[in-house]
């Protein structure tokens, strides 16, 4: 449920796309049947083919292996971007109390900053949100859903050139 | 017998208009045969029977009969209370100041009896006077008058609710006050929330904000004109001070980072809340007068939620400094803090009792969300309600009733406001428009 796999490859700092992206089973995501149309560089660009969001366990801020995957990616493309600056969004599923939880989503676009940093992304070019459990992309009341809803969602706010 | 014991002033706000004049002595409390406790937990409701207060004019008796309508609406909420139905009345009151004839409420089993008078005065305003008759002891226990413009009806009948409920059971009464709440449109993801201020019981609902901005957590002020909350205005989380008569908004402490979680000291002079420092929270106070600030706590933690205790030297607040949330106990400035809470499972969102013996809190375990209380050293834990999601509550000024939110399951689901005693009785649902979550009950107005 928490992974979102797409076809790519790394080429130096070039993402090539190989045919067109694979299913993604993220609700939250756009469909990835245009992403071989994407601008490179565009927010659809990253959207589709870098993947904005990595997940978290319960209570937990600590980046999964598959979170850090995502981040190498969100990394390398922002470094092909110098110019874009981005905001990350921190969330939390509703199954803590409100308080709590918007210093959880902050913890965890902390997090998500900071491994970003190391692999040097500039500090400067990334602003962090907390939206606690208010702003949940999936709203059944099972942990299929919680799942979805503990995230950082990294978001482009500046695109190159603009 | 007619004592003129004092005379209260109230701000010249067309809110809060009032004169309160005390006229008339009740018996000392010993004296009298009836009365409640309401340590005990379930206690049979108190019979008593409210007469509608007598006008002369039509509009002065339609005054009449709504007043008495919401002091028996307010004392049956209480649980406490039982009002017996009118058309049981044997004597029909017709003059407010003769004795009643006991005999005729003894038979239908009142204990106690209200009666009233309404009059509209020269000035336009209404002079509101009733009586508390003791049956069994055949004795006046308590009466009062009041004035007030004719729109501010309601509450002379909440003022008159908590003069018979303090009577009655010995404590003062929390009906004339307010709550302050998120209400909550639209879809679970897409949530629009205003913040929201009415009377205890419902009535005089009015928006404070116009669901643009996100808003969390109000809290009032001791002084009750003001509120402190959260608010995403400008895509930046920050705690704001909002004056309610005027409308007047200010962001207080802008720091580089996100403020939360704020709460008024009990003094009304500091707001005590949460700032962001990367992934810690970490507690602070800001003094409102010199705006300067002090910091509580510092530890690679989230340190929130922080309520003062009623005479201000203890400050109650979680924290999963020791790996999952729990509550703590420190001083005032920060010092010596304790954790108190070691009961299965994770507690948050400490409320101190306006009382001082107690703290409400909520706990998860197991897949639920209960409300609890424990002293204010952690012994004594005792839980109010459980259920799949309660969450934050909110004492009444009496520290006898709470308020909180408890979430509904499902896409479609959402938050309603409860209220439940002390003892864990007399649960029942607040009446909102709409979705409603993050209460804040007020202290008492008058």
């Amino acid at each position: 449920m928490m992974r979102v796999i797409s076809k790519f490859r790394w080429v130096g700092l070039l993402v090539l796309m190989l045919g067109i992206g694979a299913c993604t089973n993220d609700p939250g995501k756009l469909s990835s049947s245009a992403s071989g149309n994407a601008k490179p560089g565009s927010v659809e660009d990253f959207n589709l083919n870098v993947g904005d969001r990595v997940f978290f366990e319960t209570d937990q801020t600590t980046l999964t292996g598959t979170a850090k995957a995502t981040l190498r990616r969100q990394a390398a493309w922002l470094k092909t971007y110098p110019a874009i600056r981005v905001r990350i969004e921190g969330h939390a599923d509703e199954r803590g109390t409100r308080e709590y939880n918007i210093a959880l989503g902050a913890r965890r676009a902390s997090a998500t900053k900071a491994f970003l940093a190391s692999l040097g992304v500039s500090p400067a070019r990334m602003k962090v949100l907390s939206f606690g459990k208010e702003r949940p992309v999936a709203t059944c009341d099972n942990i299929s859903c919680w799942s979805q809803n503990r995230r950082a969602v990294t978001v482009v706010t500046s695109r190159a050139g603009s | 017998m007619v004592y003129k014991t004092k005379m209260r002033l109230f701000a010249t706000s067309y809110f809060w208009a009032f004169a309160l004049v005390i006229w008339a002595l009740p018996v000392p409390r010993a004296m009298a045969l009836i009365e409640i406790d309401i340590t005990r937990g379930k206690v049979e409701p108190l019979p008593v029977a409210i007469t509608d207060l007598l006008g002369k004019s039509p509009k002065e008796i339609r005054y009449g009969q709504d007043i008495a309508a919401v002091i028996a609406q307010n004392l049956r909420s209480s649980g406490l209370f039982r009002t017996i139905e009118k058309k049981a009345f044997i004597e029909k009151i017709n003059d407010f100041g003769k004795t009643p004839r006991f005999g005729d409420w003894r038979v239908i089993n009142a204990q106690a009896l209200v009666t009233g008078r309404i009059r509209r005065v020269s000035d336009g305003r209404l002079k509101a006077e009733f009586r508390l008759w003791d049956v069994v002891a055949q004795k006046q226990m308590t009466g009062l008058q009041f004035f007030t413009t004719p729109k501010n009806w309601r509450r002379v009948a909440h003022m008159i609710a908590d003069a018979i409920y303090q009577r009655l059971t010995g404590e003062k009464g929390y009906f004339d006050t307010r709550i302050a709440f998120i209400s909550e449109s639209g879809p679970k993801d897409k949530r629009i929330k205003r913040l929201t201020i009415m009377d205890q019981d419902g009535y005089n609902l009015r928006y404070l904000t116009n669901g643009k901005d996100l808003v969390l957590t109000p809290r009032f002020s001791p002084r009750t004109q003001e509120i402190t909350y959260m608010s995403y205005a400008g895509g930046r989380p920050r705690v704001y001070l909002l004056n309610i008569e005027t409308g007047q908004r200010e962001m207080i402490g802008d720091f580089p980072g996100m403020s939360f979680s704020p709460r008024f000291s009990p003094n009304g002079q500091q707001v005590i809340l949460s700032l962001q420092q990367g992934g810690n929270a970490n507690i602070y106070t800001m003094d409102l007068r010199s705006r300067r600030w002090t910091r509580l706590t510092n530890s690679p933690s989230i340190d929130t939620a922080p309520s003062y205790s009623p005479d201000g030297r203890k400050v109650a607040f979680e924290s999963d400094r020791g790996g999952r949330q729990q509550i703590y106990v420190m001083n005032a400035n920060g010092s010596n803090p304790k954790r108190i809470s070691f009961g299965k499972g994770s507690y948050s969102t400490p409320v101190w009792s306006p009382r001082g013996d107690l703290i409400a809190f909520t706990k998860r375990t197991g897949g639920k969300f209960l409300i609890g209380v424990m002293r204010t050293n952690g012994s004594g834990e005792r839980i109010l309600t459980e259920g799949y999601h309660n969450e934050g509550p909110t004492w009444a000024p009496n520290g006898r009733v709470l308020m909180f939110f408890r979430e509904s399951r499902g896409a479609n689901g959402g938050p309603s406001l409860y209220q439940i005693d002390l003892t864990g009785y007399n649960e029942h649902r607040v009446k909102t428009p709409g979705f409603a979550s993050d209460p804040a009950w007020s202290p008492l107005v008058n």
